[in-house]
């Protein structure tokens, strides 16, 4: 069997708390290869907090610890922070859940975008302007050349997502952890986003660990789905076997969404005292 | 009845393009208005032009009779909220929740300030120990959270939500949706919801209005989505692409895991 492409064993995230410290997240491990895993779970899981770990985002005063993490034969823990930033965009990158904090606000969209392709290759002036319009013009924004010229509080909210995954899809990065992607996107530019994202992984060969609130997007393009609770995993599943979820936790999740056809008053929710005894 | 707010003939410019364009509707008391359309069509500028954070807005827009004028005022402020689409941007980095919460409170001279905060982070789902964190402390839902409570604490009569809860996990968004529906009831309170959900508007709202480039094509009432018919062959693809996400399927799927006791 060969390596797989990235390696977790045992995360643990600590933050100092008034008193002593909190753990956050308990001890995660998984595998990724060339595939594309998903990572659910109900907000303040601990999710975003793994993805940042895996490309050591995370800055004092977080603990962060790993029995193992290893990324195509490299330790990530080994590298120095030089070392780490040329991984960073260009190997592994990340969209994060909050666009416009991710985005330089003093820099118009269309350079912003240009600087991510030049961290991964020396390209003429003009081919990079025709490089960022033409990921702009496949993430599904109507008028590239308007948007390039804007800054990032001149887009609209789902406009900024996109704009964040065309800046991380655009250097060819072997995995994307994508959190949150398209949770301001209405359901027909989602979808078309995600076939986006969807094809340059498989067609690319790359490797994808999408966060997301909801399961059924998640069930749609992944091969693999982690849940977590409280800062561990509770349960794995093929995608395809969502609905077969065993977890109380995982069919809690189920019934909690409204539907097209709603009547209910109420919707049912899920035990929330159970998070209080940390 | 005076509507809680009335858009009349709206038409919003940035620079030298109009994102809005003539666009009117109006929500009663207490009733439960959605804008939905696709992402650039112009949502998030109808909430922000009603409070005075576009400029170059012409039309007529009325808030329980008195029109807008430019600034914000504090009576105007007690009256009318915004939950912002960004929870980010909306809130002070370098303020804890306690700080965020209170502010308001102070700002209006209202007492037993301490119990209040407590109070809503509770009807919120935050927990007493996020209660001196600063926002980059907090996950994005409970940042999104502290924004929704921070709107709640002066206890406005018109509430304006963009994208409430599209950061929030279904059982965050839930409890969410729960808490609004029973306020709305309790405080007789009007809401214009933006959101990309529809099964959100089904749950929540009386109307939805459609818009699409800056237009509002369509105004249907929730019945619409139950039935799934609209008159305008572009609310239909709307509703239809919806559905086409697997709406269905995970209806099944709830069909299959209800009465599981949560
Ligand atoms: N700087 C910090 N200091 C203390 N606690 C923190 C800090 N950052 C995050 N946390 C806590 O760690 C937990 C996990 O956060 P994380 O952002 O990973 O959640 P998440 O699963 O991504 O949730 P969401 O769906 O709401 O984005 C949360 O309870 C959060 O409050
Ligand atoms: N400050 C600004 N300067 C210039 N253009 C702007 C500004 N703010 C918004 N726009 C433009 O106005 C249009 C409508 O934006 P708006 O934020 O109202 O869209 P929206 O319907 O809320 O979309 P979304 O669902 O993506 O949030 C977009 O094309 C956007 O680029
Ligand atoms: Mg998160
Ligand atoms: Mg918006």
């Amino acid at each position: 069997m060969t390596e797989p492409l990235l390696q977790l064993r045992n995360l643990r995230v600590t933050f100092p708390g008034p008193r002593g410290p909190v753990q956050v997240v308990h001890g995660v491990s998984f595998d990724l290869g060339r595939e594309r895993l998903g990572i659910v779970g109900e907000s303040g899981s601990g999710k975003s907090l793994t993805g940042r770990s895996l490309l050591r985002l995370l800055k004092h005063p977080a603990k962060v610890e790993t029995d193992r993490l290893i990324f195509d034969g490299i330790d990530l823990n080994a590298l120095s922070e030089k070392q780490m930033r040329n991984i960073r965009g260009a190997r592994i990158s990340m969209v994060m859940q909050d666009p416009k904090f991710s985005l330089n606000p003093v820099m118009t969209i269309g350079t912003q975008i240009a600087e991510a392709l030049r961290v991964h290759e020396n390209l003429p002036r003009t081919e990079v302007k025709t490089r960022v319009r033409a990921m702009l013009d496949q993430v599904r924004i109507d008028d590239p050349d308007r948007v390039m010229k804007l800054y990032p509080h001149e887009v609209s909210g789902g406009m900024g997502q996109r704009v964040m995954i065309a800046m991380m899809l655009i250097p060819q990065p072997d995995v994307l952890i994508a959190d949150e992607p398209t949770s301001a996107l209405d359901v027909s530019v989602q979808a078309q986003v995600l076939d986006l994202i969807d094809t340059m992984i498989v067609g690319n060969g790359m490797a994808l660990i999408l966060i997301s609130h909801d399961l059924e997007l998640v069930a749609r393009y992944c091969d693999r789905v982690l849940v977590m609770h409280r800062g561990r995993v509770v349960e794995e599943l093929e995608a395809g076997q969502l609905h077969a979820a065993t977890h109380p936790y995982t069919k809690g999740l189920l019934a909690a969404v409204p539907r097209m056809d709603e009547t209910r008053k109420v919707l049912p929710v899920m035990d929330r005292d159970m998070e209080y005894d940390q | 009845m005076t509507p809680a707010l009335s858009i009349d003939h709206l038409f919003v410019r940035y620079g030298r393009t109009d994102v809005v364009k003539d666009v009117s509707f109006s929500a009663k008391p207490g009733e439960s208005y959605a804008l939905v359309g696709e992402s650039g069509s112009g949502k998030s500028t109808i909430l922000r032009s009603v409070v005075g954070m576009v400029r170059d807005w012409r039309g007529k827009i009325e808030v329980d009779g008195m029109p807008r004028q430019g600034r914000i005022d504090l009576a105007f402020a007690r009256h009318c909220q915004m939950i912002f689409q960004d929870p980010y941007a909306s809130l002070h980095p370098r303020r804890t929740v306690d700080a965020t919460l209170l502010e308001p409170l102070k700002v209006h001279g209202i007492r037993d300030r301490a119990e209040r905060v407590v109070q809503m982070m509770q009807d919120v789902g935050l927990d007493p120990r996020f209660r001196f964190r600063f926002p980059h402390q907090l996950s994005g839902g409970q940042r999104q959270r502290v924004a929704i409570a921070r709107a709640l604490m002066l206890e406005p009569r018109l509430l304006l939500l963009d994208e409430p809860t599209s950061a929030l996990d279904v059982s965050v968004q839930a409890e969410i949706l729960n808490l609004l529906v029973r306020i709305r009831e309790e405080r007789n309170l009007t809401y214009v919801l933006v959101t990309h959900s529809l099964p959100v508007v089904s749950f929540l709202c009386d109307r939805l209005g459609v818009l699409r480039h800056g237009r509002l094509v369509e105004e249907a009432g929730v019945s619409a989505l139950r039935t799934g018919t609209f008159a305008e062959p572009y609310s239909q693809e709307l509703y239809d692409a919806s559905l086409g996400a697997g709406d269905r399927d995970l209806a099944a799927l709830q069909e299959a895991t209800r009465g599981m006791g949560m």
